[in-house]
Parts: structure tokens; sequence; C-alpha cells
């Protein structure tokens, strides 16, 4: 048998939630370690093995200069570049500060504002460099990131859901609270890959997940304003852990009737 | 009182309170009881004990994308209608197992799992339920490929039908024609009247389960009373406004020669594609099969789920998605369960019971898109 392929993982700007959740795999830990050479994982051990690597998880999002020219050589080091999570799929939730001023946030939290070097954005990593394939949430799902593991390491595409959650959501019999208690809930645009768990727990999709494939999100939040939904509630649903993800965006803009800043030129 | 079995086709009585004692006769001889539930602001099947927990007084509201209950002080049994689910998951799970593979020394052996069927007892299906699992029948049982785990379980499965008293605004079984009045496949029909309960006899075991329970022989009179009320409530969906309509009548041709209509694109700029529409019919079949293998590769599942033609997974093929538009999958799905249903399966794929209006989180409406293309 040939060596084993090697996996690297690297963090942008994110919380460590998604790289969590490769280490809460806890059963599976030992097959992963069994298939994989686990060469860069600064989390999980201090041991660095060199690139170039078979499979490059990447976490979190682009909001330095620096880091947008890491993600670069980083690029080109792996063969199969995978972002994990909203933040390096759609710029995460700290992409709020693209309809803000962020010169005046780095003012007002830090001390001594001039060490602070950092961009007016937070952007998705595929908007610097190819991307192979995206494990969308907030955090990922284990189950999800497991098969994509298996699935690399046997040449084959991951089947993960590109569909609804409520696909989910009505698999597992939970009553859609948005029909039955009139809460707006963004299951309906948001991609599967949670099993629906806000629903089942009472709570409406915060779309962490990010819009499924061909979302009408314009549709969904149209319908509940009309069902007597606050207009600003609605903006902030849509501007979330996925603020930036274009089909939220759209609505968010549309709601608000704000668009970012960053888009004005301002910055 | 009465110790002969009741014979198949005749109608008997029982008081409101010995219902209990039919559902303690169907809990000695059913793994599980199920009925109606007031759960999460829904009526939906779940265990039954004790006809307490049903949903006595409560009343449902619907409209599209709409679901209310409201509580009343009647001691009315089953005067809400359908809830979310259906008969579907009882006899095709959202999800299934249905092989499992292990790879030894090189070589594939492949298992067939088979997982003995729960004898299962539902109280509560509507005529438009029943009429959904006939369909449902057709599709898994009645081709030339039948369906093991589907046919296990049907065997398996004991129905106590419900007669509806009233409907509510997206029922329209009586457009489709299949209710309000349950005709066939159940085991046992309720009727509920003022002060008891007109059981009609479906099948021998329905017979034999009412032995345990006291029950008096109806004469022709109160038979017919009992069946007035399906004609009354029929009547009133015709007529009134709790209920939606369809006009059928050449719906196959009116469907199908109409495919570039410019409704079909107003619908889909509202259209979600979210797919709740066939997750909650009770008719819709299709489903996704995964092979799903652990990391060593050498155990793989073949994993069946509820699938839905509004995604783009379900219209892949070999080389690319052939619908890649919402206006394209929604008309596949309206085309195929009002026209081309008929001539898989010679009959139409609708029930009428407005489970996919209710249940779409924009309220689109079957009833109102058939009138739209007829040009109403
Ligand atoms: S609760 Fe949300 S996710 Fe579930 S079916 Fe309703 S809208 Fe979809
Ligand atoms: S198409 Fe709609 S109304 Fe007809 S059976 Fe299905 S869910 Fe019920
Ligand atoms: S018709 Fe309604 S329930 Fe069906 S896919 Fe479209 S939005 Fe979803």
């Amino acid at each position: 048998m040939s060596e084993k392929p090697k996996l690297a993982v690297f963090k942008f700007a994110s919380c460590d939630g998604c790289q969590l959740s490769l280490l809460d795999c806890e059963d599976e830990l030992l097959a992963v370690a069994d298939a994989v050479e686990i060469a860069y994982f600064l989390e999980a051990r201090t041991d660095q093995i060199a690139g170039p690597y078979d499979i490059g998880l990447i976490e979190g999002s682009v909001t330095t200069a620096h880091d947008a020219e890491r993600i670069r050589e980083i690029r080109q080091q792996c063969k199969f570049l995978v972002t994990i999570g909203a933040c390096a799929t759609s710029g995460g939730i700290q992409a709020l500060k693209n309809w803000q001023d962020a010169d005046e946030f780095v003012r007002s939290v830090y001390a001594t504002p001039e060490y602070i070097s950092t961009l007016s954005t937070s952007t998705a990593i595929a908007d610097h460099v190819p991307v192979d394939f995206e494990l969308r949430g907030c955090p990922i799902n284990r189950h999800q990131l497991l098969e994509l593991i298996s699935s690399l390491l046997r040449g084959r595409r991951p089947t993960t859901p590109s569909y609804s959650v409520c696909i989910e959501c009505k698999r597992r019999m939970t009553v859609c609270i948005a029909v039955a208690r009139g809460v707006a809930c963004l299951g309906p645009v948001t991609q599967a890959g949670c099993d629906a768990l806000c629903p089942a727990f009472d709570r409406e999709c915060f779309g962490c997940f990010g819009p499924k494939e061909t979302p009408n999100v314009i549709s969904l939040t149209n319908h509940y304003q009309q069902q007597g939904v606050d207009g600003d509630h609605l903006t902030r649903l849509t501007r979330s852990f996925n603020a930036n993800a274009p089909e939220f965006k759209e609505a968010s803009d549309l709601l608000s009737g704000e668009p970012p800043l960053a888009d004005n030129g301002d910055h | 009182m009465n110790s002969a079995k009741p014979l198949v086709g005749s109608f008997v009585r029982i008081q409101k309170r010995d219902l209990q004692s039919l559902v303690d006769e169907l809990k000695a001889v059913h793994d599980r009881v199920v009925g109606p539930r007031e759960i999460d602001s829904a009526i939906v099947y779940d265990d039954l004990d004790h006809v307490d927990q049903l949903p006595i007084g409560v009343i449902d509201h619907q409209e599209g994308g709409v679901y209310r209950l409201t509580h009343e002080s009647s001691d009315s049994h089953f005067d809400y209608v359908v809830g979310p689910q259906s008969l579907k998951s009882f006899l095709f799970p959202p999800h299934e197992t249905i092989s499992e593979s292990f790879r030894k020394d090189g070589q594939w052996e492949i298992q067939a799992v088979e997982t003995p069927a729960t004898r299962i007892a539902v109280l509560g299906p509507r005529a438009c339920d029943l009429r959904g699992l006939a369909i449902q029948d057709k599709v898994f049982l009645e081709g030339p490929y039948v369906d093991p785990g589907y046919k296990r379980r049907r065997d398996a499965l004991f129905i106590v039908a419900v007669n509806c008293r009233r409907s509510v605004a997206t029922c329209f079984c009586h457009a489709m024609d299949c209710g309000p009045a349950v005709t066939s496949h159940f085991d046992l029909a309720l009727t509920e009247m003022d002060e008891c309960f007109a059981v009609e006899i479906g099948t021998s075991a329905g017979g034999v389960a009412m032995d345990a329970t006291s029950w008096e022989p109806m004469s022709e009179t109160e038979v017919a009373q009992a069946k007035e009320v399906s004609v009354e409530l029929e009547e009133s969906m015709r007529n009134g406004t709790s209920a939606r309509q369809m006009e059928t009548g050449g719906i196959r041709e009116l469907l199908m020669d109409n495919l570039e209509h410019p409704r079909w694109q107003e619908v889909a700029d509202r259209c979600l594609s979210c797919g709740n529409c066939t997750m909650v019919c009770p008719t819709c079949f299709c489903s996704s099969a995964d092979e799903v293998a652990d990391l060593s590769g050498d155990h793989v599942r073949r994993e069946r789920s509820w699938a839905s033609c509004f995604t783009a997974e379900h219209s892949y093929m070999h080389s690319g998605n052939v619908r890649k538009t919402t206006r394209s999958r929604y008309r596949q799905w309206l085309t195929h369960k009002l026209a081309t249903w008929q001539d898989q399966f010679d009959s139409s794929g609708c029930t009428g019971c407005g489970r996919c209006i209710t249940w779409c989180p924009v309220g689109i409406d079957l009833t109102e898109e058939v009138a739209a293309i007829r040009g109403e």
C-alpha cells in the first residue's frame, strides 16, 4: 500500500469550532488517523509536516491582507482544497462588518488601534482562490466531514445534500413551525446537512448552512412580511452567519434598503 | 350487548366511552397503537394508550401556508381533519437501510436488510388517506417489482378509519372523488354521532377486533343516519366555502397541452423548491438510495430516503441536471400528479387532501394553478 494521503487543516478568521468538529469525531478519530496522515493541524499536533498536501481543509474567512496572500500559497500546496464552515464558505458572522465602518470598530475596540491591520471586509475563501468542495454549517456536521474524508480517499464525490433543510425536517417528522406557528424560518432556502436541528428543538432555522441550490429567498421574505413578520427581524435573520452569501445578502439589502459600504466603494 | 362477531359490511354502534375497550383490544394484538395526538401545535400520529389522549374538542383551521388549532368545549373526538402526516410514513418510512455490504478478503458480500414489520394499528385515517394508501399500494405492490419492506409493513397494518364531519378550507377530496366518505381499505370505520360511534366492519379482522367491545346492532334507519354525515359534508364542500374546488374534466390534456403556459413561470417566481409539498403528499413515492461507506471502505450501507422532484439531485442524470429551473420542477410535479399519473397508474395522483397547500411555506395552491391554466 502506498503512503497515506496527507491531510492539512488551516485556520483563517474563525472561532475554531469547525476544526474542533474533527476532534469531536471521537469514535472515528482513530480510523481517520489510520486512513490519512494528519500532516498539519496546529490545534491537534505540534509536529508539522511540510506540504504538498492531498487534502487541505480551510476554516475561516479572509479579513487581512496577509491572509489574502497566505490562502494563495496554501492553494498551491493542496490537491483538494475544501472550505469548512460558514466563515470559509461565505465570510461568516464577521462579514457583518461589510455593512459597517471597520475602522471605527478597530478604534473603539482596541487600545492601540495602530497595531491592527485589517481589511474593511470579511470574504469567502472562494473569493480569493478556486475551491474544490464546500462543507457548510456553523459549525460543520461531523458526519459530513467523515463522508468527505471517506469519499476523497476513494476518489468519489461526497454525498452531501444541496436541497433544503425542510426535506430533513419533514423526514424527521418535525411539525413545521413556520406553518403551524407563524415563526419566520429560513429552512426552505437553507441547505440541509444539520438534520433540521433547530426546528426539532422548536427554534427557527437561522440559515447557518447557507443558501441551498436555487434558493428563492426574496419570495420567502416577501411571504413572511405579508404574514406580518417585521422587516427588521427578517433583515437580522438573513444577515447572520451567512450574511455575505450572495442570495442572503440580496434579500437583506432589499429588506433594509442599505447595501454594504464596501459595495459603494467607500473603503 | 352482543357477543357474536359482527359481519363484514355491517354497521354496529358503540358508546363513546367504549372506544377505550377497542383501543385496549388493539393494544393486545398489535405492537403499537397510534392515533391522532396534539403535539407541537399540530395533530400528528403518535402512540395512543388512552382515548383521553385524543385531541377531544380540538378544531383545525387550514389555509395556504397556515395551520392553527383551537380548542372548543365539545366532546367531539375527531373534528379536526388531516395533519401533516399521512399513512405514508408507516409504510414507506423516511429513512430505511435496505442492504448492507461487507468486504472480506477482497470479496463483497451483500445482504438485504429485512427488518420484521412492527404490527401497527392506526386510528384516525380519513377517506383521502385511504385513497392515498390505495395509490401507494399500486405503486409499491402491484407493479412488476414488489417492494418487500412495504409489503411486510402493509400486511401488518390494521386501520380504524374515521369519516369526517367537517372539512377545512384546503380540502377538496370531493373534487377528486376520494371522499369525504370512507369506502374501502379499512378494517373498521368510525362515524362519530352525538352519543355514540357508528362502526362499519370492513374486514373479518375488524370484526374480531370488536369482540372485546360491547356493541349493539344498528337499525337501517340508524345506518342511514350515520351515512348521512358524509353526504351532508360532501354537499357543503361542493356548495360552500369550507373547501377548495378543482375542475378535473380533461385535466390531462389541459396540462399537457399547456406546457409553455406563462403561469408556470409565475408560480416558479413564488415557489421555493423546498420540497415540503412532496414530503407531505400521501402519494409521492420517490426516494433516493445512497451508499454510505465507513472510513475503512469495508462496510457499506445502502440508505433509502424520501426524495423530491423539487431538488437538483433528483433530476441529475449521468452528465448533468435535466431540470435546472424551479419552473421545470414545479411543472414536472404538477403534471405528474394530475396528468401523467393517469398514464402510469390509471388514476390521478392527487386525493384532494390539501396537505401540499397547507404545508407549503408560501401557500402555493395547486387548485389555483390549475384554475389559472384553465384561464379561470
Ligand atoms: S420548520 Fe422550517 S425547516 Fe422545518 S419545514 Fe418548516 S420552514 Fe422548513
Ligand atoms: S397533491 Fe396535494 S392535495 Fe393532492 S394528495 Fe398530494 S398533498 Fe394531497
Ligand atoms: S410548491 Fe411550496 S412546498 Fe412545494 S416546493 Fe414550492 S414552495 Fe415548497
